[in-house]
């Protein structure tokens, strides 16, 4: 029991930044219709980010991270002013292609740029951990579970309550008609690109210093936020947030009771299910596409 | 004329190993047509019935792996006492059982994936990959996980009047490459030229339109990804026998990847597309060694194809077609010059 109970507060950790990831990507896919691999390189710049601003410029873990933030939302849309933009009314599979291209491009740019040793962020945060019961946690992972959580509650107000946020459910709903209604389309999609950016910026830039930081983090992470993307179903906030504790709990349970080898397995399992049982995801609402 | 012309290509080809004398860059001619051959059987699926197959290297690496245990063999503890043991076999029914098994895994990913279509069918067929990734890191027993499968046998030929030829040396395995190459050209060429080639681009026209004239999407889609995918073996095997190691990292994403850009760089859905992305892309690790990092080769290939897509969204061969139009139409020709750009 008391293990089950750690592996709960672990989901809860990894879940809030899965759920994070899950969110930027679904705006992207939803609204956009891109499939987009650079999501996990965005993952990996954030925490880089942060990695360079604590150890470079010395300044602390909590000033870093808005940096990083911001610097995500930035890179986001530089990526859709180059590289979407021009590709607006090609086909899904056609800027699928340049997505990977820049996902290699950016992947490889890392690797060259800090090497293949992983780095470590120290922060402010006392090594001992809050021990609660038969948990314990550490006070960072307790403060990036926090961080996580406001950053959804920020993304629903920002989607829910803002004249941007209308905006992008209109696009999401009907381009054309949106269009129509004096919606700037355009603009519209650099702004989700970069917001979907920075909340995976944001993902890495608290999940880095809580591990590691190496240059392959991101491989996996695109697709594991599209297993949450699928499992929510498109476009859809509330079920992406929900898909990511679903698929943190899913590796945290398969890492403690079937086999730490297969933890990343469990997403890509998830993603054939789901796909093949039910494909328009866990929590419809929208129209599958494709 | 372009069959002189292709006649003299196969000729130059062959030729390559009585004059050139670096084993360095023929090592680097073996593994690119290794990957070209990959890329040829990608191109069935992506440039043909229009499936964005993401997956591919896992047939590759099936059929590497398939194709190492059957020469090495092998003794797994599947239950508690149940032991599956198998006796090492010569090399060429690792050859055949690769392409067998990647085809009949070709037919089960297909079974499964091409119920859903576009987005959702790239991120099954990625799954898919990955998963076999995993298995074939964690199933040490059989596989050695992370520390490879080692000293795999050279392939061996029975040729008439030679007996047994062990293909230690390059050359025999350029050989082997070139010969599998134009046979898996051959049959290809073959299939994408008959009615079944006609109804695939058909589907990848208008899906809609092809079914409503009575074509049946499912079995030739089926039929497609297991060719496809029994070619993939077929390399694959090849490469783990021409290695004598691999390792789990045969299943990366950058080798599906490159697959793809010589695929989307020579032009998919013609039939020399493959061969001259292959050599483009073959060439560009051996000139930047000399003065980059691995890295550069890699941010080079990402470019290269972001660039393709922008300047040459049809890729170098149908560019080159339009500037030289080949005699009398013989076969109709396939009507792709649209696909990409409008939609």
């Amino acid at each position: 029991m008391a293990e089950f109970l750690q592996h709960i507060a672990n989901t809860l950790i990894l879940g809030g930044t899965y759920a994070l990831l899950g969110i930027g990507l679904t705006l992207i896919f939803g609204i956009m219709r891109v499939v987009n691999f650079t999501h996990g390189e965005l993952y990996t710049f954030g925490a880089y980010f942060v990695f360079l601003v604590i150890s470079v410029l010395g300044l602390n873990f909590l000033l870093a991270l808005p940096v990083a933030i911001i610097a995500g939302l930035l890179l986001g849309a530089l990526i859709e002013l180059l590289l979407l933009r021009p590709m607006r009314d090609a086909d899904i599979d056609t800027t699928m292609l340049v997505m990977i291209g820049a996902m290699i491009v950016m992947q490889n740019s890392e690797q060259l740029v800090w090497g293949g040793v992983a780095k470590s962020v120290s922060t402010p945060f006392p090594e001992t951990p809050l021990v609660m019961g038969p948990v314990s946690v550490s006070y960072l992972r307790a403060f990036v579970l926090l961080m996580a959580l406001l950053l959804i509650v920020a993304t629903y107000i920002l989607i829910n309550r803002t004249k941007l946020g209308k905006a992008m459910r209109a696009t999401f709903q009907d381009r054309d008609t949106a269009s129509l209604m004096g919606v700037n389309v355009r603009a519209i999609y650099t702004a989700t690109f970069a917001i979907g950016s920075s909340l995976a910026a944001a993902a890495g830039a608290l999940l880095g210093p809580a591990y590691v930081i190496s240059p392959h983090m991101g491989d996996i992470a695109s697709l594991k936020a599209f297993a949450i993307v699928i499992l929510g179903g498109l476009g859809n906030v509330t079920g992406a947030t929900i898909g990511g504790f679903i698929l943190a709990l899913a590796e945290e349970l398969g890492a403690g009771y079937v086999s730490s080898g297969y933890r990343d397995a469990m997403g890509f399992l998830i993603i054939i299910a789901v796909l093949l049982i039910k494909p328009t995801g866990l929590f419809a609402r929208a129209e599958r596409i494709g | 004329m372009r069959r002189l012309f292709s006649y003299v290509i196969v000729a130059l080809l062959a030729s390559v190993p009585l004059w050139l004398g670096d084993p360095y860059i023929l090592n680097a001619f073996i593994t690119t047509g290794i990957f070209t051959i990959a890329a040829m059987s990608l191109n069935l699926l992506l440039g043909y019935t229009g499936q964005l197959s993401l997956g591919h290297v896992a047939f590759f690496g099936i059929g590497a792996y398939v194709s190492a245990l059957t020469s090495l063999g092998f003794d797994v503890e599947l239950f508690e006492g149940f032991h599956v043991v198998h006796e090492p076999w010569p090399v060429v029914y690792g050859f055949l059982l690769a392409i067998v098994f990647a085809g009949l895994c070709g037919y089960l990913v297909g079974k499964l994936s091409f119920r859903v279509r576009g987005a959702y069918f790239v991120i099954v067929t990625i799954s898919f990959a990955e998963v076999v990734r995993l298995v074939a890191l964690n199933w040490v027993e059989l596989t050695q996980g992370p520390l490879a499968l080692t000293s795999i046998p050279p392939f061996t030929l029975g040729l008439p009047g030679l007996g047994y030829v062990n293909l230690y040396g390059k050359a025999g395995n350029y050989y082997l490459v070139l010969g599998v190459g134009l046979v898996a050209y051959i049959v290809i060429k073959h299939l994408v030229q008959s009615r079944i080639g006609r109804a695939m681009i058909a589907l990848k026209e208008n899906e809609s339109l092809a079914v409503s004239i009575g074509i049946n999407v499912t079995a030739y889609l089926m039929l497609a990804a297991v060719v496809s995918a029994a070619i993939a073996g077929a390399a694959g095997s090849i490469y783990a026998h021409y290695l004598r190691i691999i390792d789990p990292d045969i299943f990366l994403f950058l080798y599906t990847v490159t697959m793809v850009i010589m695929v989307i760089t020579g032009g998919k859905g013609t039939l020399a597309g493959p061969v001259v992305g292959g050599a483009i892309f073959g060439a560009i690790p051996v000139i930047v060694r000399s003065f980059a990092a691995p890295e550069v080769q890699w941010i080079l290939y990402g470019a290269f194809m972001i660039a393709i897509i922008f300047v040459l969204p049809q890729g170098i061969v149908p560019a080159i077609e339009r500037w030289f139009p080949r005699g009398p139409i013989k076969q109709p020709r396939v009507a792709s010059q649209s696909a990409a750009s409008v939609e």
